[in-house]
């Protein structure tokens, strides 16, 4: 077997980096996001008790959910830059069907989530299928 | 684990988060595709670009779909809103099919089952994981 010279293997290394801040830190952006949301509470019922503005201002003083923000804000520079340098057919389905098993994989962790097998089977057909779909 | 069934209502917001994002996404990018060149040179254009029709519209989409998206998770596990926001590409798809007649290979088929398949096991299961409440508010409560 040939090994790989080493700007090939600099290429490589560097387009799997650059997935893996957009995965890692979309990841982040949403388990955060989740988290704000599952603290604050059904917006439906506070929209019904305090009107859309209170439904807003739950949001909008929340930590949590800025510190969401924050990543995915981050994720979707990460992307650009990705973009900047690797081809939309690589980036769009590797980014986007991995960070449905991360955020399975987080969920479970952080969120405390009953990821049955039931959902790991969801998560991992929609991975499949959402590369098939983009590539 | 017990069954949380969803309202009319709560399939309706799940529904527009699947159809916002790829709508609004589809709008940026054909009004930015009819944009002459923007460079950073000139960042003015690119701030006149967000009044144009399809990019205001699908600045609108995006703010719809973060607007639903972020009620889901109010009421929804992250594990099972994330499969519908993917069904939004299914739902892309079958317009580019059938209202654009674009063709769509084997595999982009094969893709749209796979997904279709996925929701359709996350959807027949609960929406929200259902977490012990701690002891001390259980005794509060029991007085």
């Amino acid at each position: 077997m040939i090994a790989p010279s080493s700007a090939a293997h600099l290429t490589f290394w560097s387009a799997v980096a650059m997935i893996a801040a957009v995965v890692l830190s979309s990841t982040a952006g949403e388990v955060l996001t989740a988290a704000a949301m599952k603290s604050i509470g059904d917006l439906d019922e506070i929209r019904a008790h305090s009107g859309l503005r209170g439904a807003i201002r739950a949001v909008l003083t929340c930590p949590l959910f800025f510190a969401g923000v924050f990543f995915l804000a981050v994720a979707f520079f990460a992307l650009l830059l990705a973009l900047n340098h690797l081809n939309l057919s690589l980036v769009a389905p590797a980014s986007a069907s991995l960070t449905l098993v991360t955020n399975a994989i987080a969920g479970k962790i952080f969120l405390k989530e009953d990821v049955d097998r039931r959902r790991w089977a969801a998560a991992l057909l929609v991975c499949v299928g959402v590369y098939l779909l983009a590539h | 684990m017990p069954q949380h069934s969803l309202s009319s209502r709560q399939y309706l917001i799940l529904g527009l988060v699947a159809v916002c994002a790829p709508l609004g996404d589809t709008c940026l990018s054909r009004g930015m595709t009819h944009m002459p060149p923007i460079t950073l040179a000139h960042p003015a254009a690119l701030i006149a670009a967000v009044f144009t029709p399809w990019i205001a519209a699908g600045i609108v989409l995006l703010i719809g779909f973060f607007a639903s998206y972020l009620t889901a998770l109010s009421w929804a596990d992250l594990t099972f809103v994330l499969p519908a926001t993917a069904f939004g590409n299914v739902i892309v798809a079958l317009l580019s099919r059938f209202w654009l007649h674009e063709a769509i290979s084997p595999e982009r088929w094969a893709g749209i089952a796979l997904i279709t398949l996925g929701v359709g096991f996350v959807a027949q299961g609960p929406s929200l994981t259902e977490h012990p409440a701690p002891a001390a508010s259980q005794e509060e409560q029991a007085r």
